[in-house]
């Protein structure tokens, strides 16, 4: 057997956090609760393990539980590996004839089987809100508007927050006459960010060269307001809604969005709006969220919603990667 | 704002890759003058091996990257953007074997497991997998030919560009599993941050 066994190690993806580093991560967690609080969101803790019926009833499309347990009884516990979903199940059943909308927000870890590298933790803390019972643009400027709160008191100067709409890729290949289940091959290649792939699976189809090249040009189509314009006429409602959205917002949350019409989340529970937090100093987005109005449903009560989670960790990063930055504006950064 | 900076990939792709940058005017003089140098600051160049190009793209080190799609294929997980097939470095995967009888369907038969010799692990077990047959995957570090001359292994999933060398060690391709071409790759947060100058770089290089 090899010396300097599980005594001394941590299971791969997780780590030990020191009294400078906790100090850190604890001050910013807590502007970001206040900031939630502030825009009139409740924190909630739900429990490290749930029922894994719980995420069952999520559906596939959610996020999938890699740790489980057996309790007592033998039944099965995972460790939950989102909080969208166990805040969807309190709210239905707690919140059962509560009158909307409901606003909670939280700050707990999650459990994901991920590839541990930078940034990327099998346990990290997501600190989040989830705005139930404000349907379309209303509820999704008003929860941006409360990430620019959060990401501002977290003391990021440089974020910028990339918005799309899940829909907008279904709808076009709908309006092209493209089957369901020739669709999924398409999406899947987007998802993964191949456009290379999405270029083949699309001429695959045997459109007219026309409608093959917009697909794409959609696909990678990002930047101010005026990119909304000009677009396939199918896209209207989704446009219109992302529209209305960026005009919802004050002029300084409204600056930092990025309109990116290939944005696609890797959760497929996104029915609208979806959305991610970018920053020059980290490789990989903060945190995110969007619209997910057929969840609730599924726990027995139906109402749109919408929210997005914050990796406190990334964060964290991102500061200490713009503080780098800021005193070498004037020469290079360092390699 | 630095300049974009661009993850090259020293080896097979390095000339083809100089020369395309080059042709979208990208002064590429003082990469090909310094051998030994890795960081051009004023090109926004980096230089690295094929294999390195997504692990600096994914980390934000480089914004974009040009590496073959045997990586990329190697690689699968990472968090990138492909953004473009250059077209360049056409090499294919393939699996080969002794030529003659082939040694790879006889061990299957005989004992239901194939021994593969491979740099290219996950690439391999997929495609036996995604073929239905049993495989033990032995990861080599050096020259693949000889692990089937010695009888280390049945046969071997490699990259050839010519086949020559395959052949001057008596081996034959059996089958092709993947076309491989440079691929242009990108960070997802400059891909948003940096938008504009990457489309217009994208622009460019289509235009070559």
């Amino acid at each position: 057997m090899s010396s300097g066994g599980a005594l001394e190690r941590t299971p791969s993806g997780t780590r030990d956090v020191l009294p400078d580093e906790m100090r850190e991560l604890r001050a910013i967690t807590d502007r970001i609760r206040s900031a939630f609080e502030a825009g009139g969101y409740g924190e909630v803790y739900t429990p490290a393990l749930e029922h894994e019926m719980t995420f069952r009833r999520a559906g596939a499309a959610g996020a999938q539980p890699s740790y489980r347990v057996f309790d007592e009884h033998g039944s099965v516990l995972v460790l939950r590996p989102d909080v969208t979903v166990p805040i969807a199940r309190l709210a239905a059943t707690r919140y059962a004839h509560a009158r909307p909308p409901l606003r909670f927000c939280y700050a707990e870890h999650v459990y994901r089987g991920v590839r541990p590298r930078r940034g990327e933790s099998r346990e990290f803390l997501q600190a989040g809100v989830e705005l139930l019972g404000v349907g379309g643009p209303a509820g999704t400027a008003e929860v941006l508007r409360v990430l620019c709160a959060a990401l501002d008191a977290a003391g990021l100067q440089d974020y910028r927050i990339g918005l799309g709409d899940a829909t907008l890729h279904p709808t076009l290949l709908e309006a092209f006459g493209v089957s369901e289940r020739r669709r999924d091959p398409i999406l899947a290649e987007l998802a993964a960010g191949d456009f290379v792939g999405a270029d083949r699976e699309i001429h695959a189809l045997g459109l007219e060269r026309g409608d093959a090249d917009l697909l794409l040009r959609v696909a990678r189509t990002r930047g101010g307001p005026e990119i909304l314009e000009g677009q396939p006429p199918a896209l209207h409602d989704a446009l219109a809604g992302l529209r209305e959205t960026h005009a919802l917002l004050e002029p300084a949350a409204a600056a930092r969005l990025i309109f990116d019409l290939g944005l696609v989340r890797s959760l497929g529970y996104y029915t609208g709006a979806v959305f991610e937090v970018y920053d020059p100093g980290h490789g990989m987005p903060l945190g995110g969220g969007g619209r997910y109005d057929d969840l609730l449903a599924r726990f027995g009560r139906s109402l749109p919603a919408v929210g997005f989670a914050l990796d406190v960790e990334r964060v964290h990063i991102a500061l200490a990667g713009e503080e780098r930055g800021r005193p070498a504006a004037s020469g290079e950064d360092g390699a | 704002m630095r300049a974009l900076r661009i993850a090259v990939p020293r080896g097979a792709l390095f000339g083809g890759t100089l020369d395309l940058l080059d042709a979208i005017g990208i002064d590429t003089r003082e990469v090909r003058e310094n051998d030994r140098r890795l960081l051009f600051e004023g090109s926004g160049i980096v230089t690295m091996r094929p294999s390195d190009v997504p692990t600096y793209v994914e980390a934000g080190a480089a914004d974009i990257g040009i590496t073959g799609k045997d990586v990329l294929m190697e690689q699968p997980e990472r968090e990138l953007y492909e953004l473009m097939d250059l077209g360049y470095g056409r090499c294919l995967m393939v699996l080969a074997s002794v030529a003659g009888p082939d040694r790879a369907a006889e061990a299957l038969r005989r004992l239901g497991v194939v021994r593969i010799a491979t740099k290219y692990p996950r690439i391999a077990s997929g495609h036996l997998l995604a073929t239905g047959r049993q495989a033990e995957i032995v990861e080599v570090k050096g020259s693949v030919e000889l692990a089937p001359l010695t009888g280390l292994v049945d046969a071997i999933v490699d990259l050839t560009a010519t086949g020559t060398t395959l052949r001057e060690n008596g081996l034959e391709v059996r089958e092709e599993i993947a076309v491989c071409t440079a691929r242009l790759i990108a960070n997802p947060v400059a891909l948003r941050l940096r938008a504009r100058e990457i489309d217009e770089l994208v622009e460019r290089i289509g235009a070559v």
